[in-house]
């Protein structure tokens, strides 16, 4: 345990040192929201029922821009050889560094969620089933992102590649995320897309850092 | 039958000879399956003439979605029991898969525009095909990125099984959210229940796709292990002590091995 949390803190005090980091990623995120009034036009009917799915895709998007420095750095400078040989297992590096990125990435686009919500016009009942989704849904995103990450280290242009790689891997929680505030906004409820939410990061958990640490195997060889 | 083909130059030799049975029983079926399927089969009492797109649309998404699979079991044998040649097998076969994608993508719109009046619809089938094809790009991009092969084939594996077992349940949820969006639709979500007079050549241009794709296959897998060839032969004609070095790990044994092959 102690070498799982040695790790977690060591990476949440690089990135909360490395400050700038953090804050880019989530004015990436409203900016990102911001955008879409100007494409498709200020009427707030029109927004508030897109709304969902552009704060979703926002946050995906955001999730994905800092992915491919979550290996990067460490690979760089050779603490990924020395993560590899300590005696925490690789899957649960992985797991540590999924947690961090979450805690700096998907726990902060939470909540600036309600703030977004304003920007669209939604419905201010469905900002809880929003958070809820997201709340539930970000940890598949840097999980799946902890896989994507650990395939591409070491290749040109990690950046895009990474985003073609994990994008597809995106859809199941952005379709039950968003479907679940739609949901719950046409007076039906959005539990159903909520437990299946729940389903994918309760499956995410065990799975992705597996294939994490196989990947960062390959990588290490 | 997959250890005796493990070897490069015993795998050359057999499929070697086997190539140009292969090519021909390709072009039989393709003939007989175009021909009967083209000309010779009746028209629908529906969609007319139309139809007829249905036999390369059917087999190319079959084959779409069989190459994928393909892929992953290659990815598994090539982890688990480095077999030499799976992933050779594999990263041959992934453009194979990403253009039957495309033609059954691109053929399935050139239906729908007759049919329903639009070029592409967010069908539940749609766009989990189109989901594949993005999944054939990522794997072929993450493939070629390194300037190491090797870790390009073993990167690649990793992300061909991460997707199989992810392809499902991306079904699952593009299905979810096609019933919860479904607008008044004319489309009916399945076919009608086909003829035999549709059937059989339907089948046949299964076949035939599938011999297609085994002849590309191997023509690809064979041009892969030749040009693995002349890469060793070039760096030997450079460099032969440095070369020999590298020949006494055992990671380079298989390609001195080809070499004196």
């Amino acid at each position: 345990m102690a070498p799982f949390l040695g790790l977690l803190r060591r990476d949440l005090r690089l990135s909360l040192r490395q400050g700038g980091e953090m804050g880019l990623v989530l004015g990436f995120f409203v900016m990102a929201v911001v955008l879409f009034p100007f494409g498709v036009g200020p009427e707030p009917e029109l927004l508030s029922r897109i709304g969902p799915g552009i704060i979703w895709v926002a946050a995906l998007l955001a999730a994905v821009i800092s992915l491919d420095r979550l290996f990067a750095a460490d690979h760089a400078d050779g603490s990924l050889d020395l993560i590899a040989l300590s005696p925490l297992p690789l899957e649960a590096a992985v797991l540590a560094k999924a947690t961090a990125h979450w805690l700096t990435t998907g726990l902060p686009l939470t909540v600036l969620a309600p703030l977004l919500a304003v920007f669209v016009d939604l419905d201010p009942a469905a900002i809880p089933v929003l958070m809820l989704g997201l709340l539930i849904g970000s940890p598949v995103l840097s999980l799946f992102g902890t896989i994507a990450a650990a395939l591409t280290i070491g290749a040109r242009r990690p950046g895009v590649l990474v985003s073609l790689l994990v994008l597809p891997l995106y859809l199941p929680p952005l379709i039950f995320g968003a479907g679940a505030v739609e949901a719950s906004m046409t007076a039906d409820s959005g539990h159903a897309d909520l437990l299946l939410l729940g389903a994918l990061t309760l499956a995410a958990l065990p799975l992705a850092p597996l294939a994490a640490a196989a990947a960062l195997r390959q990588a290490l060889e | 039958m997959m250890t005796r083909l493990a070897n490069p130059a015993r795998f050359m030799r057999v499929s070697g000879a086997a190539l140009p049975w292969l090519g021909g029983a390709t072009a039989i079926a393709l003939a007989i399956g175009l021909v009967w399927a083209l000309l010779l089969s009746p028209p629908d009492y529906q969609q007319g003439e139309s139809v007829r797109i249905m036999f390369i649309h059917v087999p190319s998404a079959v084959m779409a979605e069989g190459v994928y699979y393909l892929i992953a079991l290659a990815s598994f044998v090539a982890l688990v029991w480095r077999h030499p040649l799976a992933d050779v097998a594999a990263q041959a076969a992934a453009p194979l898969g990403a253009a039957f994608t495309l033609v059954c993508l691109a053929t399935g719109s050139l239906w729908g525009r007759p049919m329903w009046g639009t070029w592409w619809v967010w069908d539940a089938r749609l766009t989990s095909v189109l989901v594949l094809f993005f999944l054939y790009l990522g794997y072929i991009a993450l493939v070629n990125a390194f300037d190491d092969a090797s870790r390009g084939a073993r990167a690649g594996s990793i992300l061909a099984l991460v997707g199989v077992v992810d392809l499902p349940i991306i079904k699952f949820s593009v299905d979810w959210w096609n019933t919860l969006h479904q607008p008044a639709s004319i489309l009916r979500t399945g076919g009608p229940t086909i003829d035999a007079s549709m059937l059989v050549p339907l089948l046949i241009m299964a076949l035939g796709f599938g011999l297609l794709f085994a002849t590309l296959l191997v023509l690809r897998m064979r041009t892969a292990l030749n040009e693995r060839k002349a890469r060793a032969l070039r760096l030997y004609a450079v460099e032969p002590r440095a070369t020999e070095a590298a020949e006494r790990l055992p990671a380079a044994g298989a390609a001195a091995r080809m070499r004196r092959a």
